[in-house]
């Protein structure tokens, strides 16, 4: 394939990495604003979150959050951002023009797996743990801090490895506004009708994603506490109700929200 | 025709900047004049009314051409998935490394094979439907209960039989809950399709942000989140008339 010939010739041209629009410039700053937008989306929704499941109250919001956010396009959401008067498409910092009205688009594309997540995982800890903890005389904070949290965590981190990825994929629509990031390589490429720089600029962003989704696993499998992962479950294979500390796993559809 | 009212704004907005105050109320500046700008203006969308019902079938027609393709490749990939065990978890990691796929990425890489063209759109829209519908799907088949299958199975009932008169019924309430998943998310990527101008109401987003145009691109934005509550609602009730069985449990 002639393109695919192209789009190797534009990988591996030293030129086109280098420079104040080369693709490592780009990298690093979709790299910052996923990370960026990230932090943001876990500082703001992890607290609420995780306060509304240990509480056990306001499911409602936390699953329709998720809803709603599921219909917003980020696309409809990043226009509005950059044509309205704050924080419009000015120069950001290290984040380059219409910065800011992407990482506030990219940090609200994240609050829904997160919170969704994050909530169901407190939730759902089984209980009869919750009891045996109130029952050794723990406050709700011990409860939460030392029973609730650490169960939780395997769910609570997958809420954020989905979020990364989701948040680093769509960080690229930036590029359809004039935004930051690898996506005005996809789209430069593609307007030009230089299809080869166009699946280049492809090729890397597919390829972080991989990356930052195999080092958010790893992540996700040191953050499973000692005890909760495999080796117990190999002892009672019929995995007796009440009994092992499983973390829950139901919310693998509730995660299920879309990339964009 | 969209291009009159333009010319007929732009007459409109210097004679009201000359201070004519003649000018018949009827007339005045509308509320998407350059300067006034406003996001939300009900005179957009009566000027508007052609454009904006055309964006919206062609939005609807995505939507549904790629949720349907989704699901016509997501049921034999689901088949296939719970008959060999083996098989299932690569099934499963299509479906989970096309969704790490960014949508921006995805649209031109179809572009040198399928051309600028409405199919490039529904294929990739389609592809990652299938990756929550396969999912959704193989979870339904696996909810029905172990005894049922068997007492269909005691009843004389062949394989075909069995999965469109027991399992699949039984498993409609999981996979619709998929389907719902699969076609708001769907409602709301076709916007992207604007890049290769196909994007239904995604092509007025667009061109909003590239001439500030804010009354365009704020109603174009509220009608794909209508779109995707009323699609919603369709999925809820046609699921209601599907499985009458569950009506009375609930009630």
């Amino acid at each position: 394939m002639n393109v695919l010939s192209d789009a190797w010739t534009y990988l591996t041209t030293s030129a086109n990495w280098s420079g104040d629009q080369g693709m490592l410039h780009l990298l690093l700053q979709q790299l910052l604003l996923t990370a960026t937008a990230l932090a943001i989306a876990l500082l703001v929704g992890l607290p609420i979150a995780l306060w509304l499941g240990h509480l056990g109250r306001g499911g409602f919001l936390a699953i329709n959050v998720s809803n709603i956010g599921r219909a917003i396009p980020t696309f409809a959401l990043l226009a509005i951002f950059v044509t309205a008067d704050f924080p419009g498409t000015g120069e950001f910092g290290p984040y380059g023009r219409a910065g800011l009205a992407t990482l506030f688009a990219l940090a609200l594309f994240a609050l829904p797996p997160l919170i969704t997540n994050a909530y169901v995982a407190v939730l759902e800890v089984p209980a009869e743990i919750k009891q045996a903890a109130d029952g050794m005389g723990m406050t709700g904070f011990q409860k939460f801090w030392r029973v609730e949290l650490p169960l939780a965590l395997p769910l609570i981190m997958s809420g954020a490895r989905l979020a990364l990825v989701q948040v680093w994929a769509t960080a690229t629509i930036a590029a359809l506004v004039a935004g930051p990031g690898l996506g005005r390589v996809i789209t430069d490429g593609f307007f030009r009708t230089n299809y080869g720089k166009g699946i280049a600029g492809a090729i890397v962003v597919g390829l972080v994603a991989l990356m930052l989704e195999l080092l958010a696993a790893g992540g996700q499998r040191l953050a499973t506490p000692a005890g909760i992962g495999g080796s117990s479950s190999k002892r009672d294979p019929k995995g007796e109700p009440g009994m092992s500390a499983a973390p829950p796993t139901v919310a693998a559809s509730a995660g299920a929200a879309g990339t964009q | 025709m969209p291009g009159s009212p333009i010319g007929n704004l732009h007459a409109v907005t210097l004679l009201a900047v000359g201070g004519a105050s003649a000018l018949s109320s009827a007339d005045g500046p509308t509320c998407y004049s350059r300067l006034t700008n406003d996001w939300i203006c009900a005179q957009y969308v009566k000027d508007f009314r052609p454009e904006l019902q055309q964006a919206t079938i062609e939005h609807l027609q995505i939507t549904a051409l790629a949720v349907l393709l989704g699901v016509l490749i997501a049921f034999p990939m689901a088949l296939v998935a719970r008959r060999y065990a083996r098989l299932e978890s690569s099934i499963l990691g299509i479906a989970t490394g096309i969704y790490t796929i960014p949508s921006l990425a995805l649209l031109p890489l179809m572009v040198p094979f399928t051309g600028l063209s409405k199919t490039t759109v529904v294929i990739a829209l389609a592809l990652y439907a299938l990756t929550i519908l396969v999912r959704a799907i193989l979870e339904g088949l696996r909810g029905v209960p172990d005894e049922v299958v068997e007492a269909a199975r005691g009843l004389g009932y062949g394989p075909t039989r069995l999965l469109f008169r027991v399992e699949l019924p039984l498993a409609l309430p999981v996979i619709m809950a998929g389907l719902r998943v699969a076609t708001v998310s769907t409602v709301a990527l076709t916007t992207i399709g604007s890049l290769v101008a196909y994007g239904g109401l995604g092509n007025l987003i667009k061109d909003g942000v590239n001439s500030n145009f804010r009354a365009e691109l704020f109603t174009a934005s509220l009608l794909c989140v209508v779109i995707a509550v009323l699609l919603d609602v369709v999925i809820v009730l046609t699921q209601r008339a599907m499985t009458p069985w569950a009506r009375g449990v609930r009630a």
